[in-house]
């Protein structure tokens, strides 16, 4: 049985939908609206602003985070800056033109609707982050700086140094302590979401687990709001914070909403590099390096441990250089990083694990001197150096790939409401907005928008169609998914094997980056397909967890999340397997141009794989939304 | 490379603590500190022991989850360093290392490092934001701002709410922290309708959270790692000053009567 799919998409041209949507939805009577309590999950910048907004709107809300404080959710890590259509430096751009950039960088994989929607809250978002007091970086004439980032040739991205995203975050975070102070918002930090409650089919509260005292709590809501971000520690080591996990959306695709293109994670090409077993977890460094630096590895295997100063500049291959003379340093996320891989795969990288690339900046320090590119990237050469014990100045930045932000999540309509009704997702939580691959400083602009203006106009017409009706956390849906959150934890402190949650995770984590990372291939897929329930067996019969349930107990709550990785990995894989076409972050081996491109396949798959649960042990089942695209003609990207 | 750790372990806030002796063997110098602390505490849980409870998040420096003190300095050794981007490169092979949590009266130790801030967001409540509520905000550039305002600013919106200026005050006072949200919001056009309720109430909450005085020892700029500056201080103090002497709403918001 699938579910049929309605993303309803308002009817009428591209650039009037939002305008005509916003006028045709109900709203609540400002006096009804503190009648509804709205649980929002997640507080970072789609989360925290989202609570913010339904507080100041006047509807009661409950805002969760597993975290001390809401401002320490992850997109406060976000360095590089927030796309907007503002064309304030005149270079041509337009809500047209951001919009078309965001679908084209998406290979053709997003929906035009949200897209186009995303283009033109973009400029409101900075205006509101500005009356926000939010210190982005300015102009000796006092007015807005830009520059540019990957994937666009005007310059609209607005920056507060190489802390966008924390600047954004703390603007929703006051925001949020504002309300809170009013009383509109009530907020529980360190709390953990591990249920969701479903009610004749529609989403009406969580359940939750308080991290310091171990309490199991039910709470009851009119709509249900997941902000909860991505799954990128499904690999383990990846540039997410170490507490991020896919928990409260996998929980929700198991109460049944369905989880959309699950298969999509995006790989940023310039991370430091692992530098052993004990490795936690990867540090980015910033996109605009390769601006500045030229990557290459050693044309010959012998020359790999040698210092990169002994190897003479014959013998070094600038493979990017080499393969797209036009694009060269520059070219899109995607194709840098599986350049890498392909030549640490040939035996030529470099570092421990040759498992690195260089990235020299001897060429941009001769021709520019070393104060401008202290100036450019002094903050970044210094951290690099902090964790590499290595100086940048003197000798080339070691960088691979590294898992950054996935663009698949939870499927929702143009509402951003899931397939439960009163579900609703937002954020990098949901698929909405970035198709196959996401531009660089298009996360936080997509957040935001749906935290302040999208959800906040769209949850409206949902409650409007909604009784209040009085339902306590006594009712027996609750009660039963109360017992159900403690069975498990019982069961997995009853393990009592001989493992960490950890070890286990890592092993997850090598086996998805083997076969489901950078490149994927059928054979690969289905050997992950059978390795991960082996994993998960091993996990359920050997973890070790100390403690009680009835404390902060920090290897229970990461076992729970690992449990949770082992089973969603398998629906990762099998998204993988059957879309047969490379797109995007997507590259399928089989399905590749002569010279190695990658080779989408629009005629039949042109559409949004949205995996319904079927029960356990039962395969998912696959409904497609098929997307339409009325006002870009599809193209194939090129960057040679 | 081998280390010896003292480390502090406290079941819960109301139970009693001590620090307990670890060895850490097999310790590479390319781990970070709290690696270091990962190593340990998978040795533990195998050993069938509790492993040691801590606070981090990111491990980028940027989210403030992570701070303890460790050899008596907050976050470590390294200047201008949180806890999580500190390595082990900082330590000499057979090293004893004391690792304490934040100690103050207003941060509960809520088990072994971790303890509770929540007093950082109630000050932020009293009054660390420009009411500005989403739909009403005018362009971007309505109002052109210094870039030298811009910049200082952000040197004051860098703080990352670590709580490593309260742990390394002798009075545990909270006033960096304070005064960074203060002079942040205060250097921009936003911030200055609110300016002197904001500092007075600030203020206020901050002394009702237990956290000390300030006497200017200056300590709290030395163990920040974001480097915010003791001159926010003096602007927080200018403005409360000020505020306290003209505000007609103070005694309201001070809610004394």
């Amino acid at each position: 049985m699938t579910t049929k799919l309605d993303a309803r998409i308002p009817a009428g041209p591209l650039a009037e939908k939002w305008d005509k949507h916003r006028f045709e939805m109900k709203l609540v009577n400002p006096a009804n609206k503190r009648k509804y309590h709205v649980i929002v999950v997640g507080s970072g910048l789609a989360g925290a602003s989202a609570a913010a907004s339904l507080s100041e709107l006047g509807y009661r809300v409950s805002c969760f985070c597993f975290q001390d404080s809401p401002r320490r959710a992850h997109s406060i890590a976000a360095q590089g800056g927030i796309n907007a259509a503002k064309n304030y430096q005149n270079d041509g751009d337009s809500e047209w033109r951001l919009f078309y950039d965001t679908i084209k960088g998406g290979d053709f994989r997003a929906r035009e609707a949200n897209v186009y929607r995303l283009a033109q809250v973009s400029v409101n978002i900075i205006d509101q982050c500005v009356a926000q007091g939010v210190p982005f970086a300015r102009e000796y004439g006092g007015l807005l700086a830009n520059r540019s980032f990957g994937g666009a040739q005007v310059s609209r991205t607005f920056y507060a140094r190489g802390q966008t995203g924390q600047q954004l975050l703390l603007g929703a975070y006051q925001a949020l302590e504002k309300e809170i102070a009013r009383g509109g918002v009530t907020m529980h930090s360190r709390h953990e979401m591990l249920d969701i409650v479903v009610i004749d089919g529609r989403a009406r509260g969580i359940i939750t687990r308080d991290l310091v005292t171990g309490a199991v709590e039910a709470h009851v809501a009119d709509s249900v709001v997941l902000g909860t971000g991505g799954y990128g520690n499904v690999y383990y080591l990846s540039t997410n914070a170490k507490g991020c996990n896919v928990t409260a959306t996998y929980r929700a695709y198991k109460k049944g909403a369905a989880f959309a293109d699950p298969c999509f994670t995006q790989i940023h090409p310039t991370c430091i590099p692992v530098a052993g077993e004990h490795q936690s977890k990867l540090t980015l460094m910033s996109e605009s390096l390769r601006n500045d630096g030229r990557v290459w590895v050693p044309k010959k295997k012998e020359d790999c441990g040698k210092k990169p100063g002994e190897i003479a500049e014959g013998d070094r291959d600038y493979y990017l250089e080499r393969k797209y003379p036009s694009f060269g340093n520059l070219s899109p996320r995607d194709i840098a990083s599986r350049a890498a891989k392909e030549v640490c795969d040939e035996g030529r990288g470099v570092g421990p694990g040759g498992r690195g690339v260089y990235l020299d900046f001897a060429d941009a320090i001769k021709r520019l001197g070393e104060h401008t590119i202290r100036e450019r990237y002094g903050n970044l050469f210094e951290m690099y150096e902090r964790i590499t014990d290595e100086d940048p100045y003197k000798q080339p930045m070691r960088i691979y790939p590294a898992v950054h932000y996935t663009m698949g999540g939870l499927w929702v309509d143009y509402n951003l409401m899931s397939t439960i009704p009163g579900l609703h997702v937002i954020g990098e939580a949901n698929f909405s907005d970035h198709g196959a691959n996401r531009l660089g400083a298009s996360a936080l602009m997509q957040g935001l928008a749906d935290g302040y203006f999208v959800l906040p106009s769209t949850i409206g017409d949902y409650l409007a169609g909604v009784k209040v009706d009085g339902l306590t956390a006594e009712h027996a849906a609750f009660r039963e998914a109360v017992d159900g959150v403690n069975a498990r934890t019982a069961r997995l402190l009853g393990i009592k094997g001989t493992r960490t949650a950890d070890s286990i995770h890592r092993e997850l984590g090598h086996i998805m980056w083997e076969k489901c990372g950078m490149s994927r291939n059928a054979a690969g897929l289905k050997e992950a397909l059978v390795a991960i329930p082996k994993l998960r067996e091993e996990f359920w019969s050997n973890v070790c967890i100390p403690g009680t349930g009835a404390e902060l107990n920090q290897s229970l709550e990461k076992a729970g999340r690992v449990a949770d990785f082992l089973e969603f990995a398998e629906l990762m894989c099998t998204d993988a397997l059957q879309r047969e076409e490379s797109c995007g972050a997507h590259f399928r081996e089989e399905y590749q141009t002569k010279d190695g491109e990658a080779l989408r396949d629009d005629e039949h798959f042109a559409y949004v794989s949205a995996w319904e649960y079927a029960g356990e042990g039962m395969p998912p089942v696959l409904n497609k939304e098929t997307l339409e695209f009325e006002n870009v003609h599809l193209s194939t990207r090129s960057y040679k | 490379m081998k280390v010896v750790l003292h480390v502090w372990r406290q079941a819960s806030a109301s139970a009693a603590g001590k620090l307990v002796d670890y060895q850490a063997d097999d310790i590479s110098p390319d781990m970070s500190f709290l690696e270091m602390l990962d190593v340990l505490n998978e040795r533990l849980i195998v050993r069938g022991e509790d492993p040691i409870a801590f606070d981090h998040d990111c491990r980028e420096g940027i989210c403030g989850s992570c701070g303890m003190m460790i050899n008596g300095a907050a976050h470590g050794p390294m200047k201008l360093t949180t806890a999580c981007q500190l390595h082990m490169r900082s330590f000499s092979d057979g090293d004893e290392i004391w690792i304490e949590p934040w100690r103050a009266k207003a941060f509960p130790v809520i088990k072994d490092l971790v303890v509770d801030r929540g007093a950082f967001d109630r000050i932020i409540q009293a009054g660390g934001f420009v009411s500005a509520p989403t739909g009403s905000a005018q362009d971007g550039n309505a109002i052109p701002i210094p870039k030298q305002a811009a910049d200082d600013a952000m040197d004051a919106a860098a703080c990352i709410g670590c709580g490593a200026c309260v742990a390394a005050c002798p009075n545990a006072s909270a006033s960096l922290f304070t005064a960074a949200k203060i002079s942040h919001l205060g250097e921009l056009p936003q911030g200055q309708p609110e300016r002197m309720k904001r500092a007075l109430a600030m203020v206020h909450q901050m002394d009702l959270e237990t956290f000390g005085g300030c006497t200017l020892f200056g300590e709290c700029q030395e163990a920040c790692p974001k480097g915010i500056s003791i001159d926010t201080i003096a602007q927080m103090n200018r403005d409360y000053i000020f505020a306290a002497a003209t505000e007609r709403e103070a005694t309201d918001v001070l809610g004394s009567g």
